[in-house]
């Protein structure tokens, strides 16, 4: 082919530089986040049962088919394989405990999808994290359903209706070890995921190589996760004892409830967290202080999910706060 | 260790189709369309007219402005036409045809040879402004207007940008590589002309050829040459300086703030050529390559040759290109056709395949953040897209610094929602722009 017949110019596209770009998306984004999710979903029907299973499906479908409709009813492109949509689903899921029927993970991906998502203009534009406003709607509406867990096939007959941080903050920590047998053993249960919970708050081990894979492809920042754990550790070490400060257990702290979880995978949601790097430390610290906040003062034994939630509407504020530094603002 | 910069992108560098392959020297074209602007500034008057023979190096468009470079014949023949024709950068442009005469005849009395070492500065400016030199790495900012910074602005470091980030381009590697003393003495004639002692040479890592070149060729002349990490946007004139001297320009300043001047190979050798045998600037070094291109190669061509005379010296097209590109990946202009000019400013022709180009649909921002670790001027490039979709250029310049974006494309290349922000920064500064000028 010479260069001459080559003037067909309308075959040339002419727009702003660059010409080229990295072969990231983000479906390639939200699928990886979904894979790195599902060994400990996977594990949570194991140890859960076929139930867990179909309580995450309907989460799941339910999210997809949601976006689905208003996408459609709006005249949008509709963008569902993306797997933003199944990953608010999955995630929600990883929220409740596997026993609540069938209506509840149905109303919770509705309203987190159509509510929390679409209602502020779809993917990009949602202040808060759409599993967690699920998840917080869950909880107001059905409390009882919402924290009665599974009995889990556990060698520790105690282990069974209550958390380990309900346990915690009802009957205490010697109780909490008693349950478990010794602290070893209760390190080792949270660790391996040996407790019950909900579906997504079980297996530590699980969700950290999850995370530990997506700070590898550097689709989350490994500082939200060190900064958040990190200082609900050193908070509950110094204010969560019985024995005055310093006594509390820290380990216990970090491993129990939905804080690696929400540590790894919702306290990184991309869209609902600030956008610079020095920001999502300052949003992954405050998160912290609130979980520690609720866990020892308020009402609830856990609160990763309502210190993210409060840390999402900030985020606009921590944006304008901690912009980056300029080149050649100093002189 | 290589120095380095903070953000920037590591994109496929693709200079293995022409890195290794000398320059070749293009045939003597049947006929020039030579542009009277190929310079940031004031336009040019032709001072020839239809039927006028006139002979290589001749003066064929003035100079009036300080700011303004004046365009010489590239080659020796018959004047056919002065008319708008297209052009690369500022869409069609009075341009002056010549036909060649075959003998390629230099105008009377050149070349010379003339020892710079004897030349006081005023006449080595006098030399580089009449040459009509400008920018060769692409933007094409008259030469002779920055050597000469005014006297409050102290210089004291000459900065060679031999770092040619672009993916794709190898023009400056080669004009290293082949014309390396040319290059050496060219950047001497500078450091004469500004009087400066310091001289650095910035070369990124994956030329170690070149880097090896350029130490054996600076011994003895105090000219450092600094190995820079493979980056982009490694040579872009604030981060170079940055890297190299540790100085940073100030938001809304010139290099000239921090007491530095820098220029592109293929202007030194362009200086060396002036002032030693004083010929002026009618030809260049350029990479015509890209996936749609059939055999990619390094070009000496004269200014004035189409785009699809390079290309059919390269063997045309292997595929049909998606994209036509004046300069490199990152920061060259499209092009919707393929009569335009060669330019002075030209430093690659790139044919991009569909394969290469990888546009997707642009979705919404989903912030990630990629684009703030990318920025290297540090800036909040999502919400410059995002305003730039609202034309808030208010609120982009007075919050989000948009007037100190340089343009790089780096968020670009990396933003997953494939958002076309360097588009919506050149609207918006194009909107400021139209506001300033109402006032």
């Amino acid at each position: 082919m010479s260069a001459e017949a080559k003037m067909e110019i309308g075959q040339l596209t002419v727009s702003a530089s660059p010409h080229i770009r990295c072969d990231e998306s983000i479906s390639k984004i939200m699928w990886t986040v979904n894979a790195t999710l599902a060994p400990a979903a996977l594990f949570s029907v194991y140890r859960f049962g076929v139930k867990a299973l179909v309580t995450m499906l309907i989460c799941i479908a339910a999210a997809v088919v949601t976006e689905y409709l208003i996408q459609k009813w709006q005249n949008k492109p509709v963008t569902v394989n993306d797997g933003s949509a199944f990953l608010t689903g999955l995630l929600l899921a990883m929220n409740i405990p596997s026993t609540v029927p069938w209506y509840m993970p149905l109303f919770g991906s509705v309203v987190a999808i159509a509510v929390a998502k679409h209602t502020m203009g779809g993917l990009g534009y949602n202040i808060f994290n759409p599993a967690l406003v699920g998840r917080a709607v869950l909880l107001a509406s059905w409390p009882v359903a919402m924290t009665t867990w599974p009995e889990m096939a556990s060698k520790v007959d105690g282990v069974t209706s209550a958390t380990p941080l309900g346990i915690l903050k009802l009957q205490g920590y010697e109780k909490l070890v008693a349950v478990f047998g010794d602290k070893m053993e209760m390190y080792k249960s949270l660790f391996i995921g040996t407790r019950s919970g909900s579906m997504g708050e079980t297996s530590a081990l699980l969700l950290i190589i999850g995370g530990a894979y997506l700070i590898y492809r550097g689709y989350i920042n490994w500082r939200v996760p060190v900064f958040m754990i990190g200082t609900v550790g050193v908070l509950t070490w110094a204010f969560g004892g019985h024995a005055g400060l310093f006594s509390g257990d820290p380990v216990l702290n970090m491993m129990s409830g939905g804080l690696i979880l929400g540590a790894f995978y919702m306290a990184t949601d991309m869209v609902t967290i600030p956008i610079t790097s020095n920001g999502q430390v300052a949003f992954a610290v405050g998160a912290g202080c609130l979980t520690v906040l609720i866990r020892l003062l308020g009402g609830y034994p856990e609160g990763v999910c309502y210190a993210i939630l409060l840390m999402n509407s900030v985020t606009p504020l921590i944006d304008r706060w901690l912009k980056p530094a300029k080149f050649g603002a100093r002189r | 260790m290589a120095k380095s910069f903070r953000g920037g992108v590591h994109p496929d560098d693709r200079k293995r189709l022409t890195a290794a392959k000398a320059i070749e020297v293009a045939p003597l074209p049947e006929k020039v369309v030579i542009p009277t602007r190929q310079h940031i500034g004031a336009p040019c008057t032709p001072v020839v007219k239809v039927g006028d023979l006139v002979k290589k190096g001749q003066v064929i468009a003035e100079a009036q402005a300080f700011v303004s470079s004046p365009v010489h014949a590239s080659l020796s023949g018959k004047v056919v036409e002065i008319a708008d024709y297209p052009h690369p950068v500022f869409g069609f442009c009075p341009s002056v045809v010549i036909e060649s005469d075959g003998a390629d005849e230099w105008v009377e009395g050149l070349p010379l040879s003339r020892d710079w070492r004897a030349l006081e500065a005023d006449a080595l400016k006098d030399i580089v402004r009449q040459a009509g030199i400008v920018g060769m790495g692409g933007a094409t900012f008259p030469t002779h207007v920055k050597l000469a910074p005014p006297p409050e602005k102290p210089i004291d470091a000459f900065i060679l940008n031999g770092a040619e980030c672009e993916p794709y381009l190898t023009a400056d590697h080669r004009v290293m590589l082949e014309a390396t003393e040319k290059v050496v003495t060219g950047m001497r004639i500078v450091m004469k002309l500004l009087g400066v002692a310091k001289g650095f040479i910035g070369i990124e890592e994956n030329k170690p050829d070149a880097i090896a070149a350029m130490v054996a060729a600076t011994k003895g002349t105090g000219i450092t040459v600094v190995p820079l990490k493979t980056k982009y946007p490694q040579g872009a004139e604030k981060t170079l300086i940055k890297v190299i001297l540790d100085r940073e320009v100030p938001s809304g300043g010139l290099p000239m703030d921090v007491g530095a001047v820098v220029q592109n190979v293929g202007t030194m050798v362009a200086v060396a050529d002036a002032v030693v045998s004083g010929l002026p600037l009618v030809e260049r070094v350029a990479t015509v390559t890209g996936g749609a291109i059939a055999e990619p190669k390094n070009l000496l061509l004269r200014v004035g040759t189409t785009f699809a005379q390079a290309v059919e010296l390269c063997g045309g097209f292997a595929a049909p290109p998606a994209k036509l590109i004046m300069g490199g990946p990152m920061m060259g202009m499209a092009q919707c056709r393929l009569d335009v000019p060669v330019i002075k400013g030209t430093s690659g022709i790139l044919a991009l395949s569909a394969a290469d180009v990888n546009a997707g649909e642009e979705r919404s921002c989903i912030r990630c953040g990629r684009c703030v670790d990318a920025c290297p001027m540090g800036l909040v490039p999502s919400m410059l897209s995002i305003l730039g979709q609202r034309g808030n250029f208010q609120m982009a310049k007075e919050e989000y610094d948009l007037l100190d974006c340089v343009e790089c494309g780096s968020c670009v290349y990396v933003c997953p929602a494939k958002r076309n922000i360097v588009h919506y920064v050149k609207y918006l500064k194009a909107q400021n722009a139209a506001a300033a000028a109402k006032k």
